[in-house]
């Protein structure tokens, strides 16, 4: 099957619903204009639950059963609060964020985001193909093998598709994170006690538990995904009258995302806890732990939800990157652009893959010094990309009468200072771990 | 404007293509933009100059927080802001912006300038001869305006951003003026703006000279702009814009901003806009017109054919679309309200209501003679409509058989067989089977009484099958 008649078909199918949807009552209406949007806040929210999102609830899981699952609420509602700004800003302006940073704030803070965003990326980038890595193990394939060929086909699909076609691909991308759900039901968890703990917090005064607190939150939430939801917005070329659709979007997204890692928390909980395994890092490792508890059958929708995973984040972080650098600079940037007219997009996206590939391919390489320094980048880039948002998006010139509400911003600075506040404890741990060369 | 009997309306289109096809060719080689259509993928950059200048070059960075010092060489403030006022000068820096703290922000005219250098700015008056800063709407602010924004080439496509400003400096007797000779682009600009007020300022100019240069002329920068409300207007002349076809110009303007969008439509003439957004995209087109003043808006649709108004007017709310026809003159309200009571599926719902019909029992040379009186759209000529003694639909002429007639022949004689027409709530699907089978260029639609309400034409048909 070739690209015209994929082409044809997802053209097709769309008509299809829409006409079907359009032709009806103001429900089908409704959902047609829906449908129309759909797609940036989802896809953004659940590459969240990347290849490092998933090694952290693992650990969360596995170390502290159900007892973390009260964080997801709040959460979703940092997720959703920020991710709401960059989308309002998207629709409204009808520019990316790393435009507005350049037109409202100057060469130099542009230049720090695009430079640190183009280093902590491509770390990120690493761990991903690090995921794709370990989860083709678990399905008995050697890294030498998947690793250039899943380089090769998030390449391969960029470059060729159209932003429909690639958005159809990563929409499907997303369903596959049900895998998780069938790992979970797999599993026989408790779930009148998942159901509890998720709505009442239960906060433990130790070390342990608050760091791995500190990184569900800061896998979460990162920066490159503004970045990404705005650019993806604005290529779609939504408009202020689509503004209640994209919200929807994005609070679907959020939803769905948390949902995904509730599954992932009980799924590791009622087997990795349940039975003493509580020092796992590693989502491969979960996997592997997962055979003789749950059978092999969890154990393989696990590894497959982490492939999925790894895979489209891979295709959306150096986009993302992508995007922050050409905003920046001018560049003509997106998916729906051939490589000559937007060379230098194509070509970040290509550095990005091949370098975070190639890093991974060398052996003995220390990943986990990699891993540090992005989650450490992470956290030194995010507090600043959060400001510059709040600060654009309360700009009356730029949103009118779009900006934030008082109650709105008063939710917007408490996540952000309190997401400041994490990210410092995830820096200083990094460090210390970078000192103490603890993996 | 002439308006004749049954909604019949004509434009004076002719004169004015005749004359911007004149001035394409006598232009057609001073710059690019006026010859964009015909600049390849090669050389659509060729205004992008490399290599040093010669002389020396002041920078807009080099000049932000400089000290200004009066002509007692008092320190007076600091320079925060430079404007350019284009509809007097395009390219002289009229105004400087010089901030004094807690105090009123005071304005320096260019002819109160005695010398400029990277750091430090003299005046040849004394402070208390500068005038008190009031904001400008004609005025172009070079760092807010200019600095960082985007650069779009004549396709339309994102290019780079600005990073910096050079200015050169004029001397006259009295007094410095700077103007502006171009925009960086490159290396240099964007090593100034991260240095600047960190690195002493001769070592940045040093270290600089070593980089690559990238710079655009000022005289191709043909700037769009927005103003406090996030509208965008063309400060500079914005007849490049209008010498685009509108089919290219809608196509550019898909790939901007919204605000852009309306900022380009808000610069345009009417007759123009009208054209434009009959080839935009339906949802832009709709978005452009709910934002825009109904007053304005109603003039363009007004200069729209009534089928495109009608159908842009179908797809906005329905208390807009009032508002709109509320807006127009009664009799086009009338027509296009005429026409939205038509399912768009149906062959009322393609037609035009702009046509020209003629009896016939007149000669060719009768119709030829009135037709030059009138001023038709060309486009509307392609087929003549005729009616008998009772106003009722009889044939249709095309245009090249009455070129080729004799000039008293009868227009009667000339009609084409077999008689085709349709009524109002034909189906589409009907309309492209006529035009398929006796390939038809145009097909007149009557009402009840045989009486010709309007005409579907081929490129109508042409749209339709293209976005079905």
């Amino acid at each position: 099957m070739n690209l015209t008649t994929i082409n044809n078909l997802i053209d097709r199918l769309r008509g299809r619903t829409l006409t079907f949807f359009s032709k009806g009552n103001q429900w089908r209406r409704r959902i047609a204009l829906f449908l129309a949007v759909v797609g940036p806040g989802i896809i953004t929210s659940n590459v969240d639950n990347d290849a490092g999102g998933i090694a952290t609830y693992t650990q969360a899981g596995s170390a502290y059963g159900y007892a973390m699952l009260w964080s997801l609420v709040p959460m979703t509602i940092a997720l959703y609060v920020t991710m709401e700004m960059c989308s309002r800003m998207g629709v409204i302006t009808g520019k990316g964020l790393s435009d507005l940073i350049r037109e409202e704030f100057g060469f130099r803070s542009t230049f720090f985001v695009m430079i640190t965003g183009f280093l902590v990326d491509l770390g990120n980038v690493v761990a991903e193909f690090a995921g794709v890595a370990a989860a083709a193990q678990i399905f008995g394939l050697s890294k030498y093998i998947a690793v250039p060929m899943a380089a090769v086909a998030v390449w391969v699909l960029v470059l060729k598709g159209t932003y429909r076609q690639v958005e159809v691909v990563f929409l499907v991308a997303c369903v596959f994170y049900l895998s998780y759900l069938f790992s979970a039901l797999l599993s026989h968890p408790d779930w009148m006690l998942a159901a509890r703990m998720t709505v009442i917090p239960s906060i433990h005064v130790d070390t342990g538990y608050l760091i791995t607190l500190t990184a569900l939150v800061g896998t979460t939430i990162a920066p490159w995904q503004f970045f990404y939801l705005q650019a993806s917005f604005v290529e779609k070329k939504v408009g202020p009258r689509q503004y209640p659709q994209a919200r929807m979007d994005v609070l679907l997204g959020s939803i769905s995302c948390m949902v995904i890692v509730f599954f992932i928390i009980i799924c590791t909980a009622a087997t990795l806890h349940a039975s003493g395994l509580t020092n796992i890092s590693d989502a491969g490792e979960a996997a592997k732990a997962l055979i003789p508890l749950a059978g092999k059958w969890a154990a393989l929708t696990f590894a497959f939800g982490l492939l999925n995973a790894s895979l489209f984040a891979a295709t959306i972080l150096p986009l993302s990157t992508a995007h922050v650098i050409c905003e920046g600079m001018g560049f003509e940037a997106g998916i729906d652009h051939k490589f000559r007219e937007a060379p230098a997009f194509y070509w970040l996206y290509t550095i990005l893959i091949v370098v975070g590939a190639g890093i991974v391919m060398i052996p003995n390489v220390p990943l986990w010094k990699i891993f540090i320094f992005s989650q450490v980048g992470n956290g030194v880039w995010l507090p600043i990309v959060v400001i510059f948002i709040l600060l654009l998006v309360n700009r009356k010139d730029l949103m009118g009468e779009h900006t934030n509400t008082l109650l709105f911003n008063v939710v917007a600075w408490v996540t952000a200072i309190f997401m400041i506040l994490l990210t410092f404890v995830l820096v200083g741990q990094g460090i210390y771990q970078w000192a103490h060369g603890v993996g | 404007m002439a308006r004749g009997r049954n909604g019949l309306r004509v434009f004076c289109f002719l004169g004015r293509e005749e004359k911007k096809r004149k001035k394409l060719t006598t232009e057609g080689t001073e710059g690019p933009q006026s010859s964009q259509r015909r600049v390849t993928q090669e050389h659509s950059h060729e205004w992008l100059c490399y290599g040093r200048k010669e002389g020396e070059m002041l920078f807009a960075t080099e000049l932000v927080g400089a000290s200004a010092y009066d002509s007692q060489e008092h320190f007076v403030g600091r320079v925060r802001e430079f404007f350019v006022e284009p509809a007097e000068q395009p390219n002289r820096i009229s105004h400087f912006l010089i901030s004094r703290g807690r105090f009123q922000p005071l304005v320096a005219r260019y002819d109160q300038v005695s010398k400029v250098a990277p750091g430090r700015i003299d005046l040849n008056v004394s402070e208390r001869a500068l005038d008190a800063y009031k904001p400008n709407e004609g005025w172009l602010a070079v760092q807010k305006d200019l600095l960082d924004q985007q650069i779009i080439d004549t396709k339309g496509r994102k290019v780079v951003r600005v990073n910096d400003v050079d200015l050169s400096e004029m001397r006259t007797n009295e007094h410095v003026e700077l103007r502006i000779a171009q925009v960086d682009v490159g290396l240099p600009g964007a090593f100034r703006r991260l240095l600047q007020g960190i690195a002493p300022s001769a070592m940045v100019r040093k270290l600089q000279g070593k980089l690559p240069q990238r710079s655009i002329r000022w005289e191709f920068v043909n700037l769009i702009e927005p103003d406090p409300l996030r509208r965008v207007k063309l400060r500079i002349t914005h007849e490049k814009l209008e010498d685009l076809h509108p089919a290219d110009l809608a196509e550019m303007m898909e790939e901007l901003s919204a605000a852009e969008r309306q900022g380009i439509i808000a610069s345009l003439d009417e007759e123009t806009a009208a054209k434009v957004l009959a080839e935009l995209d339906e949802r832009l087109t709709t978005q452009i017109v709910e934002r825009m003043d109904p007053e304005k808006a109603a003039d363009i649709l007004e200069e729209m054919a009534p089928d495109a108004a009608a159908d842009l007017l179908a797809d906005l709310p329905k208390e807009t679309s009032d508002e709109l026809l509320e807006e127009m003159p009664n009799l086009e309200a009338e027509e296009v309200r005429e026409l939205l009571s038509y399912d768009s599926a149906t062959a009322g719902g393609m037609m035009n209501t702009e046509f020209a019909y003629v009896s016939e029992a007149s000669s060719r040379e009768e119709v030829l003679g009135w037709l030059r009186k009138q001023e038709f759209n060309l486009e509307q000529l392609d087929t003549i409509v005729l009616v008998d003694a009772h106003a009722q639909f009889s044939g249709t002429v095309p245009m090249a058989r009455m070129l080729l007639a004799a000039p008293e022949q009868l227009m009667s004689e000339l009609k084409t067989e077999p008689l085709v027409s349709i009524t109002p709530d034909a189906s589409e699907k009907d309309v492209f089977e006529l035009f398929d089978k006796y390939n038809l260029r145009m097909l007149t639609v009557i009402d009840e009484e045989k009486r010709p309400i309007g005409t579907v034409t081929v490129d109508d048909v042409v749209s339709r099958l293209v976005n079905a």
